[in-house]
């Protein structure tokens, strides 16, 4: 009897149990579908990268990347979108000057004074992801009304001042994201030691979040590069360097004395002019009905990947090396 | 870095304190007086008509069961409290004769005479140097040669100083946790304080750490008041002069039972409550 009970027991007590036939082969299909799925949504990538590097790489050369573009048909003239280049350049930079203090502040203000007062700042975060929600060209013509309008001339400052805009509540929101995130500790020790507000914000929580809020900002950028609508409607595009170039290299080749600083003066000016830049440049050669043209448009589509690519391993490298500093 | 030619290995805690606190008559006045304080967040009752007077410089601790009310207490009494939600308190807590409570206090001051450490270790991510010479830096510019002293004689009533003075630029991330609470203790020594508060500071080290900060407790002792929570009753027995015993009931609210000398509270208590506590009936 108790023979006969012991070995109930063991058996009850079995581990090599095999799951039933029907649960192996749907928990093997979910693992198939997943993967499947994955690869599914990984395929648009790897296509956009093949087809623009593949018909953008054969024509890519140095010329191209240094060069202003030739007209139409002339062969012996060097030819490329070296102006469209630094115009990205130039304009996401004034973006980044407007959208990085502004945005900045603005996710220390939503994080630091977050707790003691819900209504405002969740009606100013509100505001701010609706903002990042507006569409790109309807801030363009924002930008056309304030600044183009006024100034009676395309310009580079009113693109900056756009892709400004569109810059702005990305780096807020993914600043207080990273304020969010440096441990309560520190505070707690820093206002222990007698430090104010001020003193436990910029001496140990800012300097904490920077590899994010960095990491933040290069891809705000890089999100900024890429916009084409604002910049037709604000900085046009042009077949020259742009003023601001010139200007630099002016000051740069006569001696340093009086004339620099007069020359210094005159730089406002230089950004007041139609500005080329890459993403306006792959729209319109896409759209010529010149061959020349629709095959450097390749090109200038994988040139600015590249520069996208460039600044989120930047961003990375960023990263990492504070983490290891740590 | 090279110890000063002058400095004496032996007399190095001494020349630190002899800096720290001017020299206050023991019978004179309480480092902390607390008198009726109630302590609420927002409208949350923690504390109860709690009045004691802890002296100076002596080692008070606080002993009691879980959750009542003695973290709670140390952070009412330099006002770190209300970095964690809104702090409101009837009563009052006097400094040195000064209500801590009042408009006119400055927090940072406040905060700064009366420093703390917690119970898990937070150095900065920054050098070891650089944490203790956070709290300096705070409140002034000093010479490279005036910080290279302060952080040197910090770490050395804390105990630290052999230990590190090889490499003091290295991550304070990087140093065991017992060396980060004596790291955290030796940052709250370099601003002077005249009172140091400790929540379980070895709650979360090993019993050698363990054993070279109560050591601490013999040097501070004579120069600083602190007043030390901990779960750890024997350490209460061994360490301090002075003994304060909390309590609580199905209420959740926090209550000082009673406070009296070390050795009277843990031979011969007069509550009955201290007493079962002592023995172990509960806690």
């Amino acid at each position: 009897m108790t023979q006969a009970k012991k070995l109930d027991s063991i058996l009850d007590a079995e581990i090599n149990n095999p799951l039933s036939l029907s649960r192996t082969l749907f928990s093997r299909g979910m693992t198939v579908i997943a993967f499947a799925l994955t690869a599914l949504a990984l395929l648009p990538l790897f296509a956009i990268l093949y087809k623009i590097l593949g018909e953008g790489l054969t024509h890519l050369s140095w010329e191209v990347l240094v060069s202003l573009p030739a007209p139409v048909g002339v062969e012996d003239q060097p030819n490329g979108f070296a102006n469209a280049i630094l115009g990205t350049i130039l304009m996401v930079g004034i973006a980044t000057l407007i959208s990085v203090p502004i945005g900045v502040m603005t996710g220390i203000f939503l994080s630091e004074f977050g707790r003691e007062n819900k209504v405002i700042t969740n009606s100013i975060r509100f505001i701010t992801v609706i903002l990042s929600s507006v569409p790109s060209i309807v801030i363009g013509v924002f930008s056309y009304a304030l600044i183009v309008v006024t100034t009676k001339a395309f310009s580079s400052l009113a693109g900056g001042f756009a892709l400004g805009i569109i810059m702005l509540p990305v780096v807020a929101l993914t600043t207080e994201q990273a304020l969010k995130l440096v441990p309560t500790s520190y505070r707690l020790a820093s206002a222990a030691l007698g430090g104010g507000r001020f003193q436990t914000m910029f001496r140990t929580i800012v300097p904490s979040a920077l590899p994010t809020i960095t990491t933040g900002i290069l891809l705000a950028a890089s999100r900024a590069a890429g916009e084409t609508a604002p910049l037709i409607v604000t900085a046009l595009s042009s077949q020259f360097w742009p003023p601001l170039i010139d200007k630099l290299g002016e000051i740069m080749q006569s001696p340093i004395g009086a004339e620099t600083i007069s020359k210094l003066k005159e730089i406002p000016e230089t950004l007041l002019t139609p500005t080329p830049s890459m993403s306006v440049l792959i729209y319109s050669y896409a759209s010529s009905p010149y061959k020349e043209q629709n095959e450097l448009a390749w090109t200038a589509a994988s040139v600015l990947l590249g520069m996208v690519l460039i600044a989120s391993v930047a961003s990375r490298t960023v990263t990492r090396k504070r983490l290891q500093n740590r | 870095m090279k110890p000063k030619a002058n400095l004496k290995a032996e007399n190095y805690t001494d020349k630190f304190l002899e800096n720290a606190a001017p020299e206050i008559d023991p019978n004179a006045m309480p480092a902390l007086r607390v008198q009726d304080l109630s302590f609420y967040y927002g409208t949350h009752k923690v504390l109860e008509n709690l009045s004691m007077n802890i002296p100076h410089p002596q080692i008070t601790a606080i002993i009691g069961p879980s959750g009542c009310g003695k973290s709670t207490f140390l952070k009412a009494l330099n006002r770190i409290g209300e970095l964690e939600g809104k702090v409101q308190i009837k009563g009052k807590v006097e400094f040195f004769g000064q209500d801590i409570y009042s408009q006119k206090v400055n927090i940072n001051s406040l905060r700064r005479q009366i420093g703390m450490v917690f119970q898990r270790p937070n150095p900065f991510p920054l050098s070891i140097y650089d944490n203790i010479a956070y709290g300096v830096r705070i409140f002034g510019r000093k010479s490279k040669a005036e910080l290279d002293e302060i952080v040197e004689s910090a770490l050395k009533s804390a105990a630290l100083w052999n230990e590190v003075k090889d490499d003091l630029k290295k991550s304070a991330q990087g140093i065991s946790g017992g060396q980060q609470q004596r790291l955290c203790i030796a940052r709250a020594l370099a601003v002077k304080p005249k009172i140091l508060l400790m929540d379980e500071p070895c709650s979360a080290l090993d019993p050698i750490s363990t054993m070279k900060i109560e050591e601490l407790f013999q040097t501070l002792r004579q120069q600083l008041t602190v007043v030390i929570v901990t779960h750890n009753m024997q350490q209460a027995a061994r360490v301090s002069d002075y003994t304060a015993f909390f309590n609580t009931d199905e209420s959740r609210i926090g209550r000082l039972v009673e406070f009296g000398p070390t050795s009277k509270i843990f031979t011969s208590a007069g509550n009955s409550s201290t007493r079962d506590y002592i023995q172990g009936r509960f806690g």
